[in-house]
């Protein structure tokens, strides 16, 4: 168990293609840290730079107190769960799990004890006699999770391990897994591009676009406090509306507004920042939670309320999706209560909490609040 | 009409329908095993013909009509030919070179075909490329200029020439389909033991030839019966009847009756026989691996 820790790391593929570019992460000592991205983020090169898997064009790497920058992966006591599991097809699942123990020339009676009690802890005591191709699939990623755990390594490395699961099983390994690692306590690198994975499992998430982190914090205040555009629209499902809006002052208010009908007061917590772009264009963020229909809402009032018409209704029972017509290109979507009875072409009367709005600078795509 | 009659009716036809199906598609599938045993025969008959002439007493063996199956069977050709000690010394000279010949093929051809598979190194291609070159060659465009490198290394009439040469066309094919093994191979499976603590060699022989163990049965069983059926280097390369192989055993067989001055068909077919029979049980005894080779998945099912 130990602190992990990225200093710098760059991975240059070729002449000029930034897989890993300046990334620097401090992982605490049993942390479970998860790094979220789109497919190409750079964030299962970042885990295979950590696994020894690529070799890093510059930057440190350090597990613990240890350099292991240039060591082999076997020399860096880290255990990797792989997406396909990567199971050895030809052993046992009891020598799949006593495969490293094996290499590490431990006795048998202690790799026997070590095998038993990583078996224990995943249910698989019944099964260690079957090859792999006996297993299903979920058992597979037990047992791969259980090739981890019976070496009490340094860190645990897992890239994408629910993936191949099918929806039900996987919130449930989801939830497996994060108690296995806060009852083992053993640092926790977590790579999965499904933002619902790294909200539920992580202590803290690292959102990587492009090869660069974009943002390393709780998931919360990812979520409350996304430091740009890029992470405000990643993280949250369906994803936060921006649309492009003008700040102006009138009447003691300052307002964003977009074209003529579409107006809305600025928080107290934000005029001052916003006020600094007076008449200029900004990209406004607002979470489909924060849209509700006027009927329903507990805030109603008239800095805060827009006419718009309804384009598409999707019902999903403990809430509606409603998809408006706004001032952006793309339609904004509201998650409203399910008492709604709306229907296309109609128009909408929506509330916006206005407390929870977002403005980000349309060049930088930075957060302006 | 009432509502049961109709349904019963329909069942009526629905079965003389299916019926009629059925007999339609055993009437398609007629050409079929006709056409499979017409293959089987052509393939068979030789052999068949090799069996029953080595039961046949040498006199009844141009009798006429035709017997299919001898009237007199007997194995006093077989007698005879396993007690020809020069025939006895080709039996263990074929098996020592087939076998030398397949272990090499094996050996050398996996760790060339792990370098080839798995590594990418500068000249990768090429090399595959050439190895696939060196099987272009007839047998006899290479004969002379292999004739004069045996014989000025001192192997001319040792079974060292033979394993060497034999190499030349098992050693290519061993390197072809081996290295499409170890391609198809996950590389997370190889990562995943990097991760666990082993060293590439480790890698290479605790994870991946087990997994290609169906490729290396394959291989080796092809590269054995192709040195095991080689004749032309082995008439140029031999000399003496100590060094003959089986198939240039039976070529220059001697008969032990009749003072050596007939032709022994009876023997000669019986010693045939003999030298089939190995391949034959060896193919047996691995098939099931070759056909698990052919079709079992790595890793995700």
């Amino acid at each position: 168990m130990a602190e992990v820790i990225f200093d710098h790391v760059f991975k240059v593929f070729g002449e000029d293609i930034y897989a890993v570019n300046d990334l620097s992460l401090d992982i605490q000592d049993g942390e479970f840290l998860v790094l979220v991205g789109p497919s190409g983020c750079g964030k299962s090169t970042a885990l295979r730079c950590l696994a020894g898997l690529e070799d890093i064009t510059r930057g440190r790497i350090y597990i613990g107190e240890r350099d292991v920058t240039y060591l082999d992966p076997k020399d860096r006591d880290i255990a990797m769960v792989f997406q396909s599991y990567a199971l050895y097809p030809h052993m046992s699942v009891r020598d799949n799990l006593g495969f490293s123990l094996n290499l590490r020339g431990r006795s048998k009676d202690e790799i026997k004890q070590s095998v038993e009690r990583a078996a224990g802890i995943l249910g698989l005591e019944d099964l260690l006699d079957r090859k792999p191709r006996e297993l299903s699939g979920g058992q597979r990623q037990r047992v791969a999770l259980g090739r981890a755990i019976v070496r009490e390594p340094q860190a645990f490395l897992m890239d994408e391990p629910l993936s191949n699961l099918d929806a039900k099983l996987r919130v449930q390994t989801r939830a497996e897994i994060t108690s296995l690692q806060r009852r083992l306590g053993v640092t926790t690198i977590y790579v999965t591009h499904d933002q619902i994975e790294a909200m539920t499992m992580g202590d803290r998430i690292a959102v990587m676009n492009a090869g660069v982190l974009q943002q390393l914090d709780t998931p919360q205040n990812l979520y409350d406090k996304p430091q740009n555009q890029f992470v405000a629209t990643f993280i949250g499902s369906p994803a936060m509306n921006i649309f492009p809006a003008n700040i102006v002052q009138s009447n003691g208010h300052v307002n964003v507004k977009s074209g003529e009908d579409f107006s809305l007061h600025v928080p107290e917590r934000a005029k001052e920042m916003l006020l600094k772009h007076k008449d200029q264009q900004i990209n406004v963020g607002i979470r489909p939670e924060d849209i509700e229909i006027v009927d329903y809402a507990e805030n109603a009032s008239d800095g805060n309320i827009v006419r718009l018409p309804v384009k598409i209704v999707e019902p999903l029972g403990a809430e509606i999706m409603l998809h408006l017509d706004g001032p952006g290109e793309d339609p904004i979507v509201a998650r409203v209560d399910p008492r709604v009875r709306l229907r296309p072409g109609d128009v909408a009367q929506v509330a916006v909490n206005i407390d929870h709005l977002h403005a980000f600078d349309p060049q930088t795509e930075e957060t302006l609040l | 009409m009432t509502a049961t009659a109709r349904p019963r009716a329909a069942e009526a036809t629905a079965e003389q329908s299916q019926a009629r199906s059925t007999f339609i598609n055993i009437l398609r599938r007629i050409p079929f095993y006709l056409l499979v045993l017409v293959i089987a025969v052509y393939l068979m008959f030789p052999f068949y013909w090799a069996f029953r002439s080595s039961i046949t007493p040498d006199a009844d063996l141009f009798a006429t009509p035709v017997q299919y199956f001898p009237e007199n069977p007997t194995l006093d050709n077989y007698r005879s030919v396993l007690e020809d000690d020069n025939f006895i010394r080709a039996l263990l000279n074929s098996t020592i070179v087939a076998a030398s010949v397949t272990i090499l093929a094996l050996m050398v051809g996996a760790f060339a075909s792990y370098a080839i598979g798995r590594f990418s190194f500068r000249g990768r291609t090429p090399v595959l490329y050439i190895v696939l070159a060196m099987t272009m060659f007839p047998q006899i465009a290479v004969l002379g200029s292999l004739y004069t490198l045996i014989t000025d290394l001192g192997l001319f009439n040792s079974l060292w020439s033979l394993i060497i040469t034999y190499l030349m066309f098992t050693l290519p094919f061993t390197v072809w389909v081996l290295t499409t093994f170890f391609q198809q191979m996950p590389r997370e499976l190889e990562e995943a033991a990097y991760v666990d603590g082993a060293t590439p060699f480790q890698v290479f022989y605790k994870v991946l030839l087990p997994i290609a163990a169906p490729g290396l049965v394959t291989t080796g069983l092809l590269a054995f019966i192709a040195a095991w059926n080689e004749f032309l280097f082995a008439l140029s390369f031999t000399q003496t009847p100590d060094k003959f192989t089986v198939t240039l055993a039976i070529f220059r067989f001697e008969p032990q009756t009749a003072g050596g001055f007939e032709i022994a068909w009876g023997q000669i077919m019986a010693a045939t026989i003999i030298i089939t029979l190995p391949l034959i049980i060896l193919t047996l005894i691995f098939q099931r691996r070759i056909l698990a080779g052919l079709t079992a998945g790595a890793v995700k099912g």
